[in-house]
């Protein structure tokens, strides 16, 4: 189809606007319907046993007694789930992570499973299935997993992007290396430089909703799948390989989400659940424990960077550099990789190159959190230019407005950048009141940038045009966090019609072409793109259907504001149509009105957010309040103000709780400590002060409405943002997140006893 | 194991049934009488998205035994709203987008109103006190303390 996608500027009548989301009423009144809200007839109770080892050989699995518990339909192992990637390196890992094969490589791995007729005897049949384990040595920290006399997780794993092919087997699967110009010479013309090496630990997205699905195979080989995913077409995908299924016998339909930030990306539960099913012929449900969850799904890197800027005089930085160690759990990924992208992309730099080692440990596979990556990217690269500003005598967000990077500016990863946001964020940041307001004793103020690419990717949209002329709308991006809301309004606003005669769902696998995930920040953007799309095509028919009511060529038909209007002297009389009109007689004018849209949405306008932060840090105890916090970020363009603020707010908090409290605690074992809300303590409500927002808007240029993906950027400054602050506060540079009261009370007192 | 008869009003209607000695009244509620506004989060205590009032009492329905409701009162997030209007705390969540995801609004909603019950004129600090038992990962709390506050001051008005 003929569809531009480019930024038109056009004037807004919905867009912008802020109604109540159509999904709304549901969630108020308990109705909605999420992973574990639905049952089927007949539905056993599903559970995995998971092995209590952080690494371990799997030498004998025996199930004959679970088996013969009454009650237990099913039991499954690895040899359930037989090897049909075919070669698909990324695929064997998700077939392994979903079911342990030679050896379990971290504490939570699924080992097997049991499908029973309710929960007590799923959990007692686990109880008697007999795992023998030959128990190996583990790593669990990424800077010892490097060292060459680690325990070897895998040993067919041969770094990658090594100028010579390693000999020997390593825990580091890949070097990646990213940049441009040379940092040798940069570093000769500095007249400050700053070295410094930081931390970060290990973090869980903490989704409120434990992974939950229930799935049906059926005897002729079709199979249904309900699941809580961020994209239900790609989960169709994975299960349909793993499970040597064709893909359109499977439809899985995506219920209400309960949170996901790129934790409900992969899947884990949901093979193995229906391979169940398929075993005992019956449907099966199954919901993770949050203890699975923490043990078992989704938690990010852990971290070790080491930083290097140097600037002249003046403030110009004139080199910088980064080496990004980031843990990947068992299987390899692209984490570090992000990393080293994301480390220096809000600056305007001559000389500049990261490196990045992807390593693996003896933890949970590694799964995107939200901007995956750059957080602790960001906390490095944002602490050391604070340190540099200081060196410098420099105010530090003058710094960093005199070497952010502009449109036209080479950025440290690549592409040449477009109309960008990091400028315009910091000169708002700059005037911003929070920055002249008083701080009191103990009390310090911080503030850092970050960047987000933000992702397009295959979409696909449905608008069909009811015979009464209200508007259904299906969409395949599952709905985080309200969505069906925006992509309403733009319906609305292409079509010229009121929000209230629209309805937008979630169409299931069977109904929808393919879409990618809902991450990447793209969800809004691309459905938005494709929802324009078959607006148009439905348009272009609505006037068609015009010109033949009033017998005229359809080339003197234009429409404006959800009419038909007819163009042209001679045809003065004629008036409009609304879309109600040419809906009512659509049956003898041709039959269905409806607008289709395939497409790529390309040209995800990257995004930046500059954070101001202010805290109390108790000397006494080493804790820390955030007492004062703004979030200014360019959203291109807005198209539900609040829910771009609801973003803004939800990406700052969980960048609290990550640099103060969150951490994953592992044992001298290789066991997870802390596999709970009451040990991994996310922030509460009485934690948090408002979180003030300011959108800024930057046209996406690659967009009709100018819309830029808002999701995942304000993840990224607060580690770095808060890390500014309670070391101004502190007196003492804070290298190590999560700030916990120990670690600032340790680095409070190791500057006295300097 | 031999099951537990129980009696006991839910939301204002008499209702009796069957369970474990061992089943939780979330157990219950969401999975013999199909009440399944209240989430599973934590299963321990932690989380808050269970929440529901006993005669009175806020608690985490994951924590009380099926049994226990025996001559009890139960209120959930289905029995908020009459008939068709909303409890002034569902309608300013709404207005507020005091949710993202929604599965923790069932939760903040029985917070809310038992905090609202107990102190109708709550400061914000009350308010983060008051529910600091309920998690939320994706609003950052801003938007629901603020539609706390403003249902406050429609239900003193009515
Ligand atoms: S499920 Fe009851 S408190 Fe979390
Ligand atoms: S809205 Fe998602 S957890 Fe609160």
């Amino acid at each position: 189809m003929n569809f531009d996608p480019r930024f038109s500027g056009r004037k807004f009548a919905s867009v912008g606007t802020r109604p109540i989301r159509p999904d709304g009423v549901d969630k108020v009144t308990g109705r909605a319907r999420y992973g574990a809200d639905f049952n089927m007839a007949g539905q056993l109770v599903g559970r995995v046993l998971r092995s209590p080892h952080a690494h371990a050989k799997i030498r004998k699995i025996d199930t004959s007694k679970a088996e013969a518990l009454a009650g237990v339909k099913a039991v499954i192992t690895a040899a359930d789930l037989p090897d049909l990637t075919d070669g698909d390196a990324a695929m064997y890992d998700i077939l392994d992570n979903c079911m342990a094969r030679t050896k379990a490589l971290y504490d939570g791995h699924a080992v097997a499973a049991v499908a029973a007729i309710d929960a007590r005897t799923a959990r007692q049949a686990l109880k008697l299935i007999e795992v023998d384990y030959e128990v190996l040595p583990h790593v669990t920290d990424v800077d010892e997993a490097m060292q060459h006399h680690a325990p070897l997780i895998n040993d067919t794993v041969f770094t990658e992007g090594l100028e010579e092919k390693p000999v020997k087997p390593s825990n580091v699967t890949k070097r990646s290396q990213f940049g441009h110009g040379d940092v040798h010479q940069g570093f000769g013309h500095s007249d400050f430089i700053v070295e410094r090496s930081f931390k970060t630990e290990q973090t869980h997205q903490g989704y409120i909703e434990p992974h939950a699905c229930v799935a049906n195979v059926s005897t002729d080989g079709t199979a249904d799948l309900w699941v809580c995913t961020q994209g239900h077409f790609v989960y169709r995908q994975h299960c349909a390989q793993l499970l040597g299924m064709e893909a359109s016998k499977l439809r899985v339909t995506s219920s209400e989400i309960g949170g996901g930030f790129g934790g409900k990306t992969h899947v884990w539960a949901e093979p193995v659940a229906l391979a169940l099913s398929r075993k005992a012929g019956r449907p099966v449900k199954l919901v993770m424990t949050r203890d699975e969850v923490f043990r078992a799904s989704g938690p990010t890197s852990a971290t070790s960077i080491d930083v290097k800027i140097g600037a002249r005089k003046d403030g110009t930085i004139t080199a910088a550099e980064a080496t990004l160690r980031y843990s990947a759990g068992p299987y390899a990924g692209s984490w570090a990789e992000i990393g080293a992208m994301t480390a220096f992309a809000c600056y305007r730099l001559d000389n500049v190159k990261t490196v990045g080692f992807e390593v693996l440990v003896n933890r949970p596979k590694t799964a995107a959190y939200r901007a995956p990556s750059a957080p602790m990217a960001a906390f490095a690269v944002e602490s050391t230019v604070d340190e540099l500003a200081k060196e410098l005598g420099m105010d530090p967000v003058e710094f960093r407005i005199r070497n952010a990077a502009q449109e036209g500016t080479r950025s440290s990863y690549g592409p040449v950048y477009g109309p960008i946001g990091i400028g315009p964020t910091l000169e708002a940041v700059k005037v911003h009141p929070h920055m002249k307001a008083p701080l009191k004793k103990n009390q310090g103020r911080g503030m850092a940038c970050g960047f987000w690419f933000n992702f397009g990717g295959q979409t696909c949209v449905d608008l069909n045009i009811g015979m009464d002329g209200s508007v259904s709308l299906a969409v395949g991006t599952v709905d985080v966090g309200g969505s069906r809301a925006s992509l309403s309004l733009v319906a609305a606003e292409e079509l010229g019609i009121d929000y209230s005669q629209l309805k937008a769902i979630v169409a299931d696998t069977s109904s929808l072409g393919y879409n990618d995930m809902t991450d990447g920040s793209r969800g809004t953007f691309s459905s938005s793109m494709a929802t324009i799309s078959a607006a148009r095509n439905a348009i272009k028919i609505l006037r068609e259907r015009a010109a033949q009511m009033w017998d005229i060529s359809v080339d003197d038909v234009v429409w404006e504001q959800g009419h038909a209007v007819a163009k042209g002297e001679k045809h003065g009389n004629l008036g409009k149509l609304s879309l109600k009109e040419i809906a009512a007689k659509s049956g003898t004018t041709g039959g269905p009105i409806a607008g289709h849209s395939e497409l790529v949405a390309d040209g995800a306008g990257v995004s930046f957010a500059t954070h101001i932060c202010d805290v109390e840090v108790d000397p006494e105890t080493g804790s820390t309040r955030v007492i004062r916090y703004t979030v200014v970020q360019d959203a291109g363009k807005a198209v539900h103000p609040t829910y771009v603020e609801g973003q803004y707010q939800g990406g700052a908090a969980q960048g609290i709780g990550w640099a103060l409290n969150e951490e994953y605690i592992y044992g001298k074992d290789g066991r997870l400590q802390n596999a709970g809300f009451l040990d991994y303590r996310i922030p509460v409500c009485s934690d948090l002060p408002m979180i003030d927002t300011q959108i800024l808007e930057i046209p996406n240029p690659n967009h009709p409405y100018g819309v830029r993906g808002v999701g995942e950027t304000s993840i990224v400054p607060p580690l770095a943002a808060i890390a500014n602050a309670v070391s101004n506060a502190a007196g003492v540079r804070m290298t190590h997140i999560p700030m916990s009261p120990p670690r600032i009370l340790a680095a409070i007192e190791a500057e006295r006893e300097g | 194991m031999a099951g537990v008869a129980v009696s006991t009003t839910i939301n204002g209607d008499t209702i009796e049934y069957l369970c474990q000695p061992d089943e939780t009244l979330l157990d219950v509620l969401r999975d013999r009488l199909g009440l399944t506004g209240a989430k599973e989060g934590c299963g321990t205590g932690d989380c808050g998205a269970c929440s529901v009032i006993i005669d009175d009492r806020l608690v985490c329905s994951c924590l009380v035994l099926g049994a226990e409701a025996e001559g009890r009162r139960i209120e959930t997030v289905e029995g908020m709203a009459h008939g068709d209007k909303l409890h002034p705390l569902q309608q300013k969540f709404l207005e507020h987008a005091a949710l993202q995801c929604g599965i923790c609004t069932p939760g903040f909603l029985i917070a809310a109103k038992d905090l609202l019950a107990k102190n109708p004129d709550p400061t914000e600090e009350e308010i983060r006190f008051g529910l600091a038992g309920n998690l939320c990962r994706c609003t950052g709390y801003d938007k629901i303390v603020r539609a706390v506050q403003d249902a406050a001051t429609v239900m003193k008005g009515a």
